[in-house]
């Protein structure tokens, strides 16, 4: 036992980093650290049960939902909710997903070129106004979408771009997502400064530097703007509903809505399919790309 | 460093014509860098904030031209009770659930931090629901488990505690939507952890050398250390928190009801402008929304200099 509490103890500080090591200086009880365990667990099972929930749920009949708090279905599985989901609204409901998948990579390709292009003039390049505009950027990043939403609405309706993916899109070409500029800033800004100065030195212009040498070097930083503005369009749902009025352009979050007020309270099974469905992406980017993830909240946050 | 650290010092005192070339060489790549977020600060935030804020003072439908009704607006909210109430709503909202939030977050974050076997499969366990909680298909599901015949009731039934349609009591309502938010701690968890990792371990040995205990040692090391983490994890959480919207929508079915107890202010602002077209309203309401989130941020940081502590 006490070897058992010795290695959990050793492989602990491992995992949280080297200052750690050797900190634990009393030998807890390992009754404590099982105690511990379990309202760990505990807490998990209490957070992740209604999303199981759901996913078992979607299987189920619609009495059986209402009426089983379990994790067994009860009976056979009724995979026809999905079939049912998947064809409940005016389009299929792969139509909505291709939408929003066409409005997250467009989003994706926006922030990615237009936030890194500016991260690399604030964090390397001398002009007037740095300090001003660099003020005036990190302030947006607590701007609530509210108080643009009108004149923009009323500016791309003038466009005509409602009911298309434009307004969702075009901003991000934009830089509007200043969190993710800040972000790239803080990354550049730890990159050895001797390396894109040796390249200056070598005949390379500020661009050639830019594409040769701080882009590739800032790949991670690259992929966790990545994955957050997927998930982030993926979820969005205030600027969708605003935007994408005519259901052929509905966006996931839209058709999931528009489900629920033509479903009413009789087909909670295929709801709750196409509910399912809807997490999917968002959790397969999550499976693959916790690392950024993590790293991306911990950067930003810690500094 | 040293070479080209040297070069560089060299470049900065090299005499005038060539100097200011270069650096002019410099500020036009700069802002062709920039060019985008130029454009973008002045077409998509800036501008339409101005603009917003001259539609504020007027009454505008969206077909006619908008006409300039002075404050008029600003005194029709001072009387417009629902706004009143959908104020209530939110501040209750921020003010619960953002606390419970943090504490939830900085609890479990020391929990995870001291010494646990496969602590970034625990980790991740509580960060996935602060990545899908904004999303539709969630606040679904809190329809669906805070409903009379819902998950919770079910299994408080099981317990045999007969509890209400939590989603149809206009005096329990707002509280699903509290712990929905509660719920979603991962994601301040996760800047926690970040920070405590950064506490350098010999604190806490000397700490407990000189006989320190738990409880001493998390008042005097942790919570100055972390300090300006909470400062940063509370300013970011109430401003979202100001913002919320999905949750209320889906949940009440894009009524704010039952008795508008699900009202918040971003609602009733969808409401006025995007429902009513009542556009100059809604533009003052989205002032009004901005002035309350520049207040409480202005306050955080105002009573940070008497609680946060800077190591540097």
């Amino acid at each position: 036992m006490t070897t058992d509490t010795q290695t959990l103890v050793e492989h602990a500080s491992g995992i949280s980093g080297s200052p750690r090591r050797g900190r634990r200086t009393r030998r807890r009880h390992p009754f404590r650290i099982g105690a511990k365990h379990l309202i760990i667990i505990a807490i998990g099972i209490v957070m992740i049960y209604p999303l199981l929930w759901m996913l078992v749920s979607s299987l189920r009949t619609n009495d059986n939902i209402f009426s089983m708090a379990g994790l067994l279905i009860g009976g056979s599985p009724k995979f026809s909710n999905y079939a049912d989901g998947w064809n409940g609204l005016e389009f299929q409901f792969g139509h909505y997903l291709a939408n929003s998948a066409i409005i997250a990579i467009g989003c994706i390709l926006g922030n990615l070129i237009s936030c890194s292009m500016a991260a690399y003039a604030f964090a390397r390049l001398r002009f007037r106004l740095r300090r001003l505009m660099f003020a005036l950027m990190l302030m947006t990043i607590m701007l609530p979408i509210h108080v643009v939403i009108v004149p923009q609405y009323i500016i791309f309706s003038q466009l005509g771009w409602v009911n298309t993916f434009l307004p969702l899109i075009v901003p991000k070409f934009l830089a509007t997502d200043a969190f993710f500029v800040f972000l790239m800033v803080q990354f550049i800004r730890g990159i050895p400064r001797e390396l894109d100065e040796a390249a200056r030195l070598d005949g390379c212009g500020y661009f050639k530097t830019f594409f040769r040498v701080i882009l590739p070097l800032m790949v991670p930083a690259l992929a966790t703007t990545a994955i957050f503005t997927f998930i982030w369009t993926w979820n969005d749902f205030f600027s969708q509903l605003i935007y994408l009025t005519a259901p052929s352009t509905f966006s996931v979050s839209v058709a999931l809505r528009s489900f629920v007020d033509a479903s009413g309270v009789t087909s909670w099974g295929p709801l709750f399919a196409m509910s399912v469905v809807s997490l999917i992406p968002v959790f397969l980017v999550f499976l693959v790309g916790q690392r950024f993830l993590v790293k991306g909240i911990a950067t930003t946050g810690g500094k | 460093m040293s070479a080209i650290g040297e070069l560089r010092n060299l470049d900065k005192l090299k005499p005038g014509g060539k100097l200011t070339a270069a650096r002019k060489k410099e500020e036009r790549a700069a802002y062709v860098f920039l060019l985008p977020w130029i454009v973008g600060f002045i077409g998509i935030t800036a501008g339409p904030m101005l603009v917003s804020l001259y539609l504020s003072f007027t009454d505008y439908n969206l077909l006619q031209i908008p006409k300039w009704i002075g404050i008029d607006n600003f005194v029709r909210m001072l009387g417009d009770a629902r706004l009143h109430d959908s104020l209530r709503v939110t501040f209750t909202y921020v003010l619960v659930s953002v606390p419970i939030q943090l504490a939830a977050a900085l609890a479990l974050a020391i929990a995870l931090n001291r010494g646990l076997r496969a602590l970034s499969f625990y980790r991740s366990i509580y960060y996935l629901p602060s990545l899908l909680g904004t999303s539709v298909a969630v606040a679904v599901l809190w329809r669906q488990m805070f409903g009379s015949d819902g998950l919770v009731n079910k299994v408080l039934e099981a317990v045999g505690i007969h509890a209400p349609a939590w989603i149809s009591d206009p005096s329990t309502a707002l509280g699903t939507l509290v712990i929905l938010n509660v719920w979603t701690f991962g994601a301040p968890m996760v800047i926690f952890l970040a920070g405590l990792r950064q506490i350098p371990a010999m604190y806490y040995e000397a700490a407990s050398v000189d006989g320190a205990g738990r409880w001493y040692q998390f008042r005097k090391i942790t919570m100055p250390l972390l300090s300006p983490i909470i400062f940063f994890n509370l300013v970011l959480q109430i401003i979202h928190a100001f913002q919320a919207f999905t949750q209320a929508f889906v949940v009440s079915g894009g009524t704010g009801g039952p008795s508008d107890s699900t009202m918040f202010f971003t609602l009733y602002l969808y409401q006025m402008g995007f429902g009513n077209f009542q556009m100059g309203y809604a533009s003052s309401m989205a002032w009004l929304l901005l002035i309350i989130v520049g207040a409480f941020t202005a306050v955080n940081f105002f009573a940070s200099r008497f609680w946060v502590f800077y190591d540097d």
